[in-house]
């Protein structure tokens, strides 16, 4: 016995997409082997670690506890849709690459769309709202330092 | 890491909801039929198969319980109101400013954007603050059926850890946290390893006061020590300022990987005392 799919149409970086998958599906999952788009990364898929934090209708969630059934209709941004058209990276982009702000770049999708979504918000944060604003994201490589420099120049200079 | 198998079923109002939530009901593996709001406690749980529901009500779809009210009398939360949405309303903070200072709290930023208030309250977990914040202020939950509509107060609705008073075919549609009176003070107060993790133990009190400013009640309820929130009259130990021992003598918590009993219990002493007192100096400003 196949499993039931359901027709799943999003919007995802400004482009209509749609594909069919079970309800089980993961929004993490669906961006990725449905939609081929594998910018948004996977790391504990239980919420933890923060890797696949997309844009949902502007505001960062976990993909991986999402269902992408749930959010059909919805406009998604992946880091694919952070730079600019003409593939220029966005501020907090250029920022993450000028502060050394990545090492193995495995955290680095959720860490821009959160940032991203952050300094839209807050765009003057104080260190203590950059702290709690980055704090459900994990970076094994760079011990956070930089990842805090980066998201002060890139509100300094937005 | 991937969830099991379910069936899925998308309402869109609240009928309908319930008609698939009483199938499911009825069905012969009885409540194997689970509710879907934000997910943030439910999809890891099926990430790690560690829950394996023959059938899930998203109840996304289901836009006439995205409401939130702040009146006179208090906050009234529907089921599919975000943490961050409760937490960023300037009229709910009026009204009971305890939401959003234990909201503060609740996991990240991140996963507040998607998990609700009334998710938490049902999902019943010992550690969490808004059974806590319920519990202290004697607010109530407002329960669906296809039977017909019943509110359990905050004292009957948590039975024991992830064990709320819902029944099979039941879904739980807002909940009421009380106003706080002129005349009194509320607080917040938990340890966590991290920040953002589950607590070892945590506090929400509440203090008033009379026209002379001094305490005429203080109670606090109290999460990650006990199956279900501890809710203590403080008042007696709040006017001889023997808060933190008065509360080391009444709680028994057990110990875990992460913090023996009596580190606990200090810890719940200690988080008391404080935020009974900021609940106090709240008091006695409003007066």
């Amino acid at each position: 016995m196949s499993e039931p799919t359901f027709p799943i149409e999003l919007t995802v970086n400004g482009v209509l997409r749609e594909a069919r998958a079970p309800a089980r599906r993961l929004l993490s999952d669906f961006l990725r082997h449905d939609l081929g788009l594998t910018g948004t990364h996977v790391g504990c898929e239980h919420g933890v670690c923060g890797c696949c934090t997309v844009l949902l209708d502007g505001d960062p969630v976990r993909s991986c506890l999402t269902f992408a059934v749930t959010v059909a209709g919805h406009e998604i941004t992946t880091v694919e849709g952070l730079a600019g058209p003409g593939g220029e990276p966005s501020t907090v982009q250029r920022a993450f690459h000028e502060e050394h702000a990545l090492q193995c770049g495995f955290c680095t999708p959720g860490f821009l769309c959160t940032v991203t979504a952050l300094l839209r918000d807050t765009p003057h944060p104080t260190d203590a709202e950059i702290l709690e604003g980055i704090s459900g994201n994990l970076c094994r490589c760079t011990g956070y330092q930089n990842i805090v420099r980066a998201v002060r120049r890139a509100a300094g200079e937005a | 890491m991937k969830p099991p198998p379910f069936g899925y079923h998308a309402p869109r109002t609240v009928g309908e909801a319930l008609d698939a939530l009483a199938r499911g009901a009825d069905g012969p593996d009885g409540g194997g039929t689970k509710v879907l709001a934000g997910g943030q406690s439910l999809i890891p749980l099926l990430n790690m198969r560690l829950a394996a529901p023959a059938a899930l009500v998203d109840i996304n779809g289901v836009t006439e319980l995205d409401g939130l009210e702040a009146t006179a009398e208090g906050v009234r939360v529907g089921a599919l109101a975000r943490h961050s949405r409760v937490e960023r309303s300037a009229a709910a903070a009026r009204v009971q400013p305890l939401l959003r200072r234990a909201l503060r709290h609740v996991a990240h930023p991140v996963i507040r954007n998607r998990g609700t208030v009334v998710g938490s309250l049902v999902h019943a977990d010992p550690a969490a603050e808004l059974p806590a914040v319920l519990a202290l202020l004697g607010g109530a939950v407002e329960l669906a059926s296809a039977r017909g509509r019943r509110t359990v107060r905050a004292r009957d609705f948590f039975r024991g850890p992830l064990e709320p008073a819902l029944e099979p075919g039941e879904l739980a549609v807002a909940a009421f946290f009380p106003a706080r009176p002129p005349g009194t003070g509320v607080a917040f107060a938990e340890f966590a390893r991290r920040h953002g993790d589950y607590a070892l133990a945590g506090v929400a009190a509440l203090a008033a006061v009379d026209g002379r400013g001094e305490v005429t009640a203080a109670r606090a309820a109290f999460l990650g020590v006990a199956g279900v929130p501890v809710v203590l009259d403080l008042t007696g130990p709040a006017t001889t300022g023997r808060v933190a021992a008065a509360v080391r003598d009444r709680l028994d918590p057990e110990a875990d990987l992460h913090a023996s009993a009596d580190y606990r219990r200090h810890l719940a002493g200690v988080l008391a005392e404080r935020a009974v007192t900021e609940a106090t100096t709240e008091a006695r400003e409003d007066r």
